[in-house]
C-alpha cells in the first residue's frame, strides 16, 4: 500500500501554496491525501478478528457465493479515518456562503436539529397504531396546514419524497382530473425559463412538450403562450419565481388564459422562498405547486438529508390528492388510506410511497415555521430577494447581467460569459473561485443566458458574509476581463488541480478493481 | 449534392432521396467537449422538428432535431466510441444519421450555407 498512490504531487505544480516544500507523504499540514478505500486495506485483510463460523448445513439451495466479494478490509479507526479525511475535502453550508443558483443553500438552523432528535419524534415508526403517534401525526397536519395557509391553496399532499416527485404528484392529480370530465390531453407547455425537471416530468408521465419562448426581459412570452393554448394543452408548468430570478408578473394573466382553454396550471415552487410569506401562489390561479421543505423551509440537501416536496392543491384538484394523508376528526388525528377513503375520498389517483413522507424533514420545517412565525417567514423572502439584489448590482460593472434592466431580480443574480477576454469561459471562473474558497455558482443554466453563472446568496449570509464573496467574484471577474492566463489553470490551490472532465465523461472509471485484474485488460 | 441548415444548427446534406443529417461547427463549438451521442437506429422514423437523436457535452443535454421527415437508413456507429468526431469534424467524420426522406418539399424551408453564416452571425 502507498499512502499517496493516486494522488497529487509535489511536481504537479504550486499546490503548496507558493513554496516548493516537498513532504514524504504528499500531505500539506492540515491537508491531508487519501487514498481510495480500497488502497488502505486491501481486500486480502481483515480489519477485525472474527472467529470462521462453525460449519452447518446451508439452506441456500445452491446460491451461496462462490469465490471473495473483494470488500476492503479496514479496522474501525481506518475506516473513521478515511471518511472523516474525505468530509475535509468537501465543502459544505456549514463551512461558507454556497452560492449554487436554483439550490437554495442556506444555513440548517440547530434548533430543527435539535426537535427532530427528540425521541418522540425520531422513535417512532409509521407502522405503529396511530393512537401511539397522536403527536407525530399532528405535526404533519400542522406543516400541511401552514403550507395551505401559505399558498392560499385548499389541500395538500404531504408524502412527495422532493421536487421533481412533487411535480409528478401534481401531473397525475392534473391527469387525473381531466380524466375524470373525459379530457384526454396529450400537450404540456413548458416556458423556457422553467426549470429542467418540469419537461423531464412531462414526458415521464406521457404528455407531449412544448417549449414556450421567453421575452427579451427574461420572462414568459405571454403572446406566444396564448396562441399555442388549445383544447389538446392539458397543462402549462410554470416556475415563478423563474430560473432568470425574475417575478413572473404576468401569473394571473396567464393562468387566467390557461383556464379559459380549459387546462391546468402547475406552479414549479422550489423558488417559494422568494415569495413566501408575501405573495399567495393560490391569488394568482395555481392549480398545483411543489414546496421543496429542503429549500425554503431549511431542511438540510444537497448530501445532508433527503428531500420533501409536499405538494398544495387548488379546489380543482384536492379530491385526486393521492394516499395516504392525515385528516383531523374532531380530537383526534386519523390516517386516511385505501380502506377508509372510499366514503369521502375516493376519487384519489392513488398512493405515491409506501407511508406519510419524510418525517425528519416534517419536524425541521415544523421547528423552522413557528421558530419565524408568520412575520419571520415574510422577512425569509424580503432578505433572500434584497441579498440576491445586493450581488447583482455590486457585480454589475464587472460581470455583464442579462436581465439587469428588466427590474430588480428575486432571489437568486443572474450572469452571462460576456466581456471576458478571448478564451475565457464561465468554467474558468468557477473555477477561480474554487481557489478563493468558495463553492462555484450554478453555471451553464439557465439555459438561455450563454455561459450562465447563477448565483442565490439566500437570506441567511450577513452582509459581511456577501462582501466577501463580492470580493472574491469580483477579483476573479476582473482576471478573466483581463486575460489572466493564471486563471486558465484554476483551482491551483484545491486538493487537485484542473480535472479533465471531458476525459472523465467519455472515459468514465466506474469501478475499482485489483491492480492486477486491470492491467490484465489492458 | 445540396447542403441545407436549420435553425436549431442541423445541417443536412440532400442526395436524390437521401440525406445526409449531423450538426454543425457552430454548434459543437457552443456546447464544447462533446461526451456523449445517440442516434436512431435504422429503420426509425423521423419527424421534421421533432428529436431524432441526443448530443450530451460537459455543459448539457441537447435534442438534436430531424430537418425534414423521414426514415433513419443508417446510423454512425463511430460516434459511440469516439464522440468527440462531433467536435473534430462535425461536418464531416461526425455526421449522425442518414434518411430516406418523406417529402423532399419538407426542404423548400431550410438555409443555405449563406444564410446560415448571417443567421449565426445575427445570434
Amino acid at each position: 500500500m502507498s499512502v499517496n498512490a493516486s494522488g497529487w504531487r509535489p511536481e504537479m505544480g504550486d499546490a503548496s501554496g507558493g513554496g516548493a516544500v516537498e513532504t514524504f507523504t504528499g500531505n500539506r499540514a492540515l491537508m491531508l491525501e487519501e487514498p481510495l478505500i480500497f488502497e488502505i486495506g486491501g481486500t486480502a485483510r481483515t480489519g477485525v478478528d472474527i472467529d470462521v463460523p462453525a460449519g452447518g448445513a446451508s439452506r441456500l439451495g445452491g446460491l451461496e457465493r462462490s469465490r471473495p466479494i473483494g470488500l476492503p478490509g479496514l479496522t474501525e479507526p481506518e475506516a473513521v479515518r478515511h471518511y472523516t479525511r474525505l468530509s475535509r475535502q468537501n465543502y459544505a453550508i456549514d463551512l461558507g456562503l454556497f452560492p449554487l443558483g436554483s439550490c437554495t443553500m442556506k444555513h440548517n438552523p440547530r434548533l430543527n436539529e435539535r426537535m427532530a432528535r427528540l425521541p418522540g419524534f425520531a422513535d417512532i415508526h409509521p407502522l405503529q397504531p396511530v393512537d401511539t403517534v397522536q403527536g407525530g401525526l399532528a405535526l404533519i397536519h400542522l406543516v400541511g396546514e401552514w403550507l395551505v395557509k401559505l399558498t392560499g391553496m385548499t389541500a395538500v399532499a404531504m408524502s412527495p419524497k422532493a421536487g421533481a416527485h412533487g411535480e409528478l404528484c401534481g401531473l397525475l392529480a392534473i391527469r387525473s382530473a381531466l380524466e375524470a370530465r373525459g379530457d384526454a390531453r396529450r400537450v404540456i407547455l413548458v416556458p423556457e425559463s422553467a426549470h429542467g425537471t418540469n419537461p423531464a416530468t412531462a414526458a415521464f408521465c406521457g404528455y407531449a412538450v412544448e417549449n414556450i419562448p421567453a421575452t427579451a426581459e427574461g420572462r414568459v412570452d405571454l403572446a406566444a403562450l396564448q396562441a399555442r393554448l388549445g383544447p389538446d394543452v392539458a397543462a402549462v408548468m410554470i416556475t415563478n419565481p423563474n430560473t432568470c430570478g425574475l417575478f413572473e408578473r404576468d401569473m394571473k394573466a396567464i393562468s387566467d388564459a390557461v383556464h379559459a382553454a380549459g387546462a391546468l396550471v402547475y406552479c414549479d415552487g422550489a423558488n417559494f422562498n422568494a415569495i413566501v410569506g408575501r405573495v399567495r401562489p393560490g391569488d394568482l390561479g395555481v392549480d398545483a405547486m411543489h414546496i421543496n421543505l429542503h429549500k425554503t423551509f431549511s431542511t438540510p440537501h444537497g448530501g445532508g438529508g433527503p428531500g420533501a416536496g409536499p405538494v398544495v392543491l387548488s379546489a380543482a384538484l384536492a379530491p385526486y390528492a393521492p394516499l395516504p394523508f392525515i385528516e383531523r376528526q374532531g380530537d383526534r388525528f386519523v390516517l386516511i388510506e385505501e380502506e377508509t377513503a372510499e366514503d369521502h375520498h375516493g376519487d384519489s389517483f392513488g398512493r405515491m410511497v409506501a407511508f406519510h413522507g419524510q418525517m425528519g424533514m416534517f419536524v425541521r420545517a415544523a421547528a423552522y415555521m413557528l421558530s419565524h412565525g408568520a412575520d419571520g417567514l415574510r422577512q425569509v423572502a424580503e432578505d433572500a430577494v434584497l441579498n440576491a439584489n445586493y450581488v447583482l448590482r455590486s457585480l454589475e460593472d464587472v460581470l455583464d447581467a442579462p436581465f439587469a434592466a428588466s427590474g430588480p431580480c428575486m432571489h437568486e443574480a443572474l450572469f452571462s460569459d460576456e466581456g471576458m477576454a478571448e478564451g475565457f469561459t464561465t468554467l474558468d471562473i468557477a473555477k477561480g473561485l474554487i481557489d478563493e474558497g468558495f463553492h462555484p455558482m450554478t453555471m451553464y443554466f439557465p439555459l438561455v443566458v450563454h455561459g450562465a453563472m447563477l448565483v442565490e446568496p439566500t437570506e441567511t449570509e450577513s452582509k459581511a458574509a456577501l462582501d466577501q464573496f463580492i470580493g472574491a467574484l469580483r477579483s476573479v471577474a476582473n482576471r478573466a476581463r483581463q486575460g489572466d492566463p493564471a486563471l486558465k489553470g484554476a483551482p491551483h490551490l484545491a486538493p487537485r488541480r484542473r480535472l479533465d472532465e471531458t476525459a472523465a465523461a467519455r472515459k468514465p472509471v466506474l469501478v475499482w478493481r485489483e491492480p492486477e485484474v486491470a492491467e490484465a485488460a489492458e | 449534392m445540396t447542403l441545407y441548415f436549420t435553425k436549431e444548427h442541423e445541417w443536412i446534406a440532400v442526395d436524390g432521396g437521401s440525406a445526409t443529417v449531423g450538426i454543425t461547427d457552430y454548434a459543437q463549438a457552443q456546447l464544447g467537449d462533446i461526451v456523449f451521442v445517440e442516434v436512431p437506429v435504422a429503420g426509425t422514423a423521423v419527424e421534421k422538428g421533432k428529436e431524432a437523436a441526443v448530443v450530451e457535452s460537459v455543459k448539457a443535454a441537447s435534442d438534436v432535431y430531424a430537418p425534414v421527415s423521414g426514415t433513419v437508413t443508417e446510423s454512425n456507429g463511430a460516434l459511440s466510441d469516439d464522440p468527440a468526431l462531433v467536435n473534430t469534424a462535425p461536418e464531416s467524420d461526425g455526421w449522425f444519421f442518414k434518411l430516406a426522406l418523406a417529402d423532399p418539399s419538407e426542404l423548400d424551408g431550410l438555409m443555405d450555407a449563406d444564410g446560415y453564416k448571417a443567421f449565426c452571425e445575427s445570434l
